[in-house]
């Protein structure tokens, strides 16, 4: 103990303090890449028992070119929204306090924690991916890289907002699953994930319209084609992108107020 | 190091206001250990939330190393070293990644903060465990991590909010003594809150004594005991012979006396060195003493001459517990 030496405190700043809570983030992950099995479990379900019901012949070909863009938005969505229970276990345990009181910034803290998302979308995506090129999905790769752009806007956003979710709920972790669980099925269907929602009734098309995941499903879908729709394209990347710039100012300002 | 006037905090749930900490004036010099001594709900964990700027107060003003503690919180953070009653380390990482993760935070270099988390790990005998998921370590070990992860910036001042809670006799004992070094060793200004009346009477040079909000007393243990005084029990075969000593005892200047049946207890100052000569008086005045009894007054008389209560058992009912509180003001 008597060897302990005084170190003086200086700020690393924003940039290195968002790096340092990603990779602190990162790190179990890394450890352990199977977690990222957790939130793929519904997808694959989805993926193996529903693709083979789809009739070909839509706008991309086969069932499984129309059905798996959307599986891989649901996975990001899933994913990114569940992540907010790792922020309420350490909210019980404890560990988010001593964050908070340690001279991490705090928008570093929740930015830092939603930029972590992007790295299990991608292991995901590649999972799905090899897991249906050799059916009848063609992969075309540079479609599918700006599809990853857009999908990492998403879930960057849905993961901002699933930590602030945790912020609210507190130690309350009934609270943040049954709000997390009652949003997500209305999202995924009214963004026609699973289902074309051409012969949908008026008000499920306007809930669609609202729903900014119908505009990067559509996207998605078009890109992983290996076309690149400007229109449809922009489309996904706004409404990803509003998502993520919503899901980290409100995410910081719940973080701001953490206590 | 500390300096708080009139700081107040205040809690409302469902338009009940609560004032969980009441214009508190206190100050605390470079160097010392203060306990804050008191039961559940009392508002030591509040204090210490004030002042580590995890909640705003709500009205009064704090100062922490030289800087307030609403408009400088950031300086606040980076002058403090802070152990919850929580872990300070997530259950799914491994303690040398939350030591070097928070040595980062503190602006180390890469390899400063490793050899910082080194040099921490084997401080606090946690170096084999340290590439081990915090979930696998045992309490004992756990709480060691906390210490280590509180001290890496090696802080003038540590806050330590129930330090002791949940470990076990052995792991307490152990712990004392790490808080003790670093106060002696490496002269860390310590203010640690507890409800463990032998760990306030062990540590703490300076004893603040905290209830319903309010600073009761603020001295050191030995000065907060001794003006209390010693507790001499006699026992008498006869209640006549008892009462007959409690008149006697009564003479003695400031003794508090209580008779029942045929025993009296005397509560007076120094009653050590009076009670030898009060038993031979009695014996000659031909009420002989069966029984004779003398305790030294420990924190928790003082806390139950205080308030009427014993700390041990003082966990009052209508003080909600912290995440009630701030839940609701949330």
């Amino acid at each position: 103990m008597s060897t302990l030496r005084t170190v003086p405190a200086r700020d690393p700043g924003f940039l290195a303090d968002t790096w340092n809570v990603m990779t602190r983030e990162l790190r179990p992950v890394l450890r352990q890449p199977v977690s990222v099995l957790f939130a793929m479990v519904q997808p694959l379900v989805f993926l193996a028992l529903f693709a083979p019901l789809l009739p070909d012949g839509g706008p991309g070909g086969s069932a499984l070119q129309w059905f798996v863009p959307g599986i891989v938005a649901m996975t990001a969505l899933m994913s990114a929204s569940f992540t907010g229970a790792n922020l309420t276990e350490e909210i019980v345990t404890g560990s988010h306090e001593r964050l908070l009181v340690s001279p991490l910034s705090r928008p570093a803290q929740l930015v830092g924690r939603a930029l972590k998302e992007v790295v299990p979308m991608l292991m995901q995506t590649a999972i799905i991916l090899v897991a249906v090129t050799p059916f009848s999905f063609d992969l075309h790769l540079g479609g599918v890289l700006v599809g990853m752009l857009v999908l990492a806007l998403l879930a960057v956003g849905i993961g901002a907002l699933s930590f602030t979710l945790a912020l609210v709920s507190k130690e309350q972790q009934w609270l943040f699953w049954t709000v997390q669980q009652t949003l997500i099925f209305p999202l995924l269907l009214t963004a026609g994930v699973l289902l074309p929602l051409d012969e949908a009734p008026r008000w499920l098309e306007v809930a669609s319209h609202v729903n900014p995941l119908t505009y990067v499903v559509e996207a998605e879908r078009a890109l992983f084609t290996g076309a690149f729709p400007a229109d449809t394209v922009l489309a996904g990347f706004v409404a990803a992108g509003v998502t993520a710039l919503a899901g980290l100012l409100i995410g910081v300002r719940a973080m701001n107020r953490s206590s | 190091m500390i300096r708080t006037r009139g700081l107040t905090r205040s809690f409302t749930r469902q338009k009940h206001t609560i004032e969980a900490v009441r214009g508190l004036d206190l100050e605390v010099a470079a160097g010392e250990l203060v306990a804050f001594l008191g039961p559940n709900g009392a508002g030591k964990s509040t204090t210490l939330r004030m002042l580590t700027t995890l909640i705003a107060p709500t009205s009064g003003t704090a100062e922490v190393v030289g800087h307030e503690v609403v408009r400088e919180r950031a300086a606040v953070r980076r002058s403090i070293g802070y152990v919850g009653q929580g872990n300070a380390a997530g259950h799914q990482q491994r303690g040398r990644d939350e030591i070097v993760s928070q040595a980062r935070a503190y602006g180390m270099s890469r390899s400063a903060a490793h050899a910082r988390a080194e040099e921490l790990l084997a401080a606090f005998d946690l170096t084999e465990h340290a590439g081990r998921p915090v979930a696998t370590l045992s309490g004992g070990q756990r709480r060691r991590l906390d210490v280590a992860i509180g001290l890496v910036a090696a802080p003038p001042l540590l806050f330590l909010d129930e330090p002791s809670t949940g470990l076990d006799p052995q792991n307490r004992v152990n712990l004392q003594e790490q808080v003790r070094r670093l106060h002696t060793d490496l002269g860390t200004t310590i203010v640690l809150t507890t409800h463990y009346l032998e760990e306030a009477d062990a540590l703490a040079g300076r004893v603040v004594v905290i209830d319903h909000g309010e600073v009761i007393a603020d001295d050191s243990a030995p000065r907060l005991k001794s003006a209390l005084g010693d507790l001499v029990s006699l026992g008498f075969a006869d209640p006549a012979h008892a009462a007959a000593a409690a008149a006697r005892a009564e003479r003695f200047d400031g003794a508090q006396v209580e008779v029942s049946g045929t025993d009296v207890a005397i509560r007076v100052a120094h009653g050590r060195d009076l009670a030898g000569g009060l038993v031979a008086d009695l014996a000659a005045a031909g009420t002989p003493v069966s029984r004779i009894e003398v305790v030294g007054p420990t924190l928790d008389d003082v806390f139950l001459d205080l308030t009427g209560r014993s700390l041990r058992e003082s966990t009052p009912a209508d003080q909600p517990d912290r995440s009630e509180l701030e839940g609701a003001a949330a």
